[in-house]
């Protein structure tokens, strides 16, 4: 099949209708004996029409699957150690630590030292609980905002807002996002901080990290209850992971800080 | 996830004739299901896995307590391989039945589970994205259920990431998105899960993971375009995608679709091709489409270009997808006045007509754009005569197949009404005696003379 040469210079080129050619009918078009009328055409699922696609889409998936199934293979290389000072963890894959990095160490509380999974997340919880602007405002206004992006909802407070999550977005109802750590110092100021009444109770088990805040290891890892974290490093990273998508590294919320946690 | 691998699996000791076989006898036994409104049956993804894949796939029936000491020693192991080992245990557990039962109805399974999809550590996630695979595959819908929740819960989580191309993440992606294709083509889909899911913020985030750009991944965009379809295709509320913009993300995917095309010849593809010109298809029949404002609707000339170059690579690498291109420029011009200009500017009367020869399906449906164009009235058939038009539907009138030539004859209707210069050219061409062979059949016998007369009388 050949296609001019217009049709790429078209795709290139910039968004845009064409002018129509002027309409005119005749009465006698698709008139009987004949038939034709232009009409679009919609296909419910099961309709045959697809059955060619369908075909293909599990053929590809057979192909998967059984690819799925097995071991990952995972290039490893010589152990290494996280250049953040005062994180000891070694890694022998180089994914791994790249995602470990993103995990712990890139949007990362300067305050309180907690990490985020996003900037959007840290962002919300600065806001919440290091700015005391927020606690006054909270008082005549909603402040609590949706952590849904998209969502443009606010509230009164955060109980309303997890509300909401667990109503409108179904999120899991034991979802947290304001549990202050266990190991905070009483010195550090918290009169800004909403507690919830979950995060008092006594929840037994040390959970991995709710995912919207990522707690450090548990204690059987190789970190140590008091360590020191200091974010200039984050320019020190082996070049070799600095890869194209972390380009946008955020000026981070530096600060070098020599207390304990 | 997916093409990186692809092409590396082959069993060992296999000919390429021996592959070709088993190929042509695993898509028999795929029309075959389908047919029989079998095909969401997750048995038949299995069945050649155990032949094909490396060992270890036996399935293993797990009791409530053994669920839960795997899940304990996911969670708080010591040693991240060990904690590996315990996921990859629960997942034989998940291939049967049973153990899914036993699984969902343990309280705070999912949660963990959806907690170990999130974890911090790339091993635990990718093997806990492996579980949420197997589970996906149940036959059982309350199970596929038990998955909901934690996927808008999932896509919050890593939409936030979709900037960074960390691999577990990606990898977590694909797998809900696998895990939500299978949910929703359950029967019970379009009443109970559809309307669910359109009802929370899932749709701006599929939307979001096709959006084109840097950001896009393949295998992630494959699976949610999926998605998208059988949403669409279950007709529950596609004017709510539609205000959502999925025209224009779809439409823009499409142009980076044809894009790709042009640049690698890739033959996967098509993979994210026939979902996405379904989903536009199908949108674009819905009334909402005239109510919403200029971005949200479908006029850029760019995709009529798209398409082609799409067409142009199906001949080639999947002739099965040409239908469903057909279908999509039928969707487009039917009532466009613009894009069936678009067809005539950009010269593309001529590729169309090369198509012809594929099949009857495709003739037929080359001949139905062709009529969208005609019936637009003279300004229209100006262009289509003198041309190669006349000459092609000389040739399928010698078709066999009823429905190609009754296109014909509409087609040859709409030309002689509107430029009756063509009618005498058919003539001198020998178009009588081509019409002549049909006089005797049932279905085309009144066209076929009604335009025996109007050719005589021009």
């Amino acid at each position: 099949m050949q296609l001019p040469p217009a049709v790429h210079a078209r795709l290139a080129g910039g968004p845009g209708a064409a002018e129509p050619l002027p309409v005119e009918r005749s009465p006698k078009a698709g008139a009987a004996p004949f038939r034709f009328t232009a009409r679009q055409v919609r296909f419910p699922r099961e309709h045959e029409f697809f059955e060619d696609g369908d075909v293909q889409r599990h053929l590809y998936l057979q192909d998967v699957l059984t690819q799925v199934a097995g071991a990952p293979e995972r290039p490893r290389v010589p152990e290494f150690t996280c250049q953040v000072a005062g994180c000891c963890q070694v890694f022998d894959a180089l994914e791994d630590y790249e995602h470990h990095y993103h995990t712990l160490h890139r949007n990362v509380c300067s305050f309180c030292k907690r990490a985020f999974p996003s900037g959007h997340l840290l962002d919300i919880h600065i806001l919440e609980w290091h700015d005391s602007l927020f606690q006054i405002l909270s008082e005549r206004q909603n402040m609590y905002q949706c952590l849904v992006e998209g969502c443009t909802e606010k509230f009164k407070t955060s109980k309303d807002r997890k509300d909401h999550l667990v109503r409108r977005h179904l999120y899991p109802a034991d979802f947290r996002f304001d549990k202050p750590k266990k190991n905070m110092s009483p010195a550090t100021p918290r009169a800004t901080v909403q507690v919830s009444a979950e995060a008092l109770g006594a929840e037994g088990e040390q959970v991995e990290g709710d995912a919207m805040e990522v707690c450090s290891e548990p204690a059987g890892e190789r970190h140590t209850a008091g360590r020191r974290v200091l974010f200039v490093s984050e320019y020190l990273l082996p070049s070799v992971l600095v890869k194209g998508h972390h380009e946008d590294l955020k000026a981070p919320r530096k600060e070098i800080n020599t207390s304990d946690d | 996830m997916w093409l990186r691998r692809q092409g590396c699996l082959r069993p060992a000791g296999c000919g390429v004739e021996e592959l070709r076989r088993r190929r042509r006898e695993r898509e028999a036994a795929l029309r075959k299901a389908r047919r029989e409104q079998q095909l969401i049956s997750k048995r038949l993804l299995r069945d050649d896995a155990p032949e094909e894949g490396e060992g270890g796939c036996v399935a293993v029936i797990l009791g409530q307590a053994e669920i839960q000491q795997f899940l304990q020693l996911a969670q708080r192991g010591t040693e991240e391989k060990e904690r590996g080992r315990a996921l990859v245990s629960l997942r034989r557990g998940l291939q049967h039945p049973e153990t899914q039962q036993t699984f969902i109805w343990l309280e705070g399974s999912m949660r963990t589970l959806v907690g170990l999809l999130t974890s911090n550590q790339a091993l635990l996630q990718l093997e806990a994205a492996r579980c949420l695979h197997e589970l996906s595959h149940s036959e059982q819908s309350a199970v596929a259920e038990a998955c909901l929740p934690a996927t808008s819960y999932l896509l919050t989580y890593l939409s936030g990431h979709s900037s960074d191309f960390i691999s577990p993440h990606v990898t977590v992606l694909e797998a809900l998105g696998y895990a939500l294709s299978q949910l929703l083509q359950a029967k019970e889909a379009p009443e109970k899960i559809i309307p669910s899911v359109l009802g929370s913020t899932l749709p701006q985030h599929m939307l979001q993971l096709l959006q084109p750009g840097p950001k896009l991944n393949f295998g992630v965009a494959v699976e949610f375009a999926w998605c998208l379809h059988y949403i669409t295709c279950s007709q529950v509320n596609n004017a709510l995608l539609i205000t959502h913009g999925a025209l224009s993300t779809l439409g823009l995917l499409l142009l980076d679709l044809a894009g790709a095309v042009q640049r690698t010849e890739d033959a996967g593809l098509e993979l994210l091709a026939c979902p996405v010109l379904r989903c536009l298809s199908n949108l674009l029949t819905e009334a909402a489409v005239g109510a919403v404002g200029e971005q949200m609707q479908l006029r850029d000339e760019r995709v009529v270009a798209a398409l082609f170059i799409l067409l142009q690579f199906f001949l080639q690498k999947q002739p099965s997808l040409l239908p469903e291109g057909l279908w999509l420029l039928n969707n487009l011009t039917a009532n466009s006045p613009s894009f069936c200009t678009s067809l005539l500017s950009l010269d593309l009367i001529e590729p169309l007509l090369q198509l012809l020869p594929v099949s009857n399906v495709v003739s037929v449906l080359v001949l139905t754009v062709l009529c969208n164009v005609a019936e637009k009235g003279p300004a229209y058939c100006q262009h289509l005569w003198p041309g190669p038009l006349l000459c092609s539907l000389l040739g399928t009138l010698a078709f066999s197949d009823t429905e190609v030539v009754g296109q014909s004859l509409e087609l040859l209707q709409l030309l002689f009404l509107y430029r009756p210069e063509a009618a005498q050219a058919f003539l001198q061409q020998s178009g009588l005696q081509a019409l002549e062979r049909h006089e005797k059949e049932a279905q085309l016998q009144d066209r076929v003379h009604a335009l025996q007369q109007t050719a005589l009388h021009s």
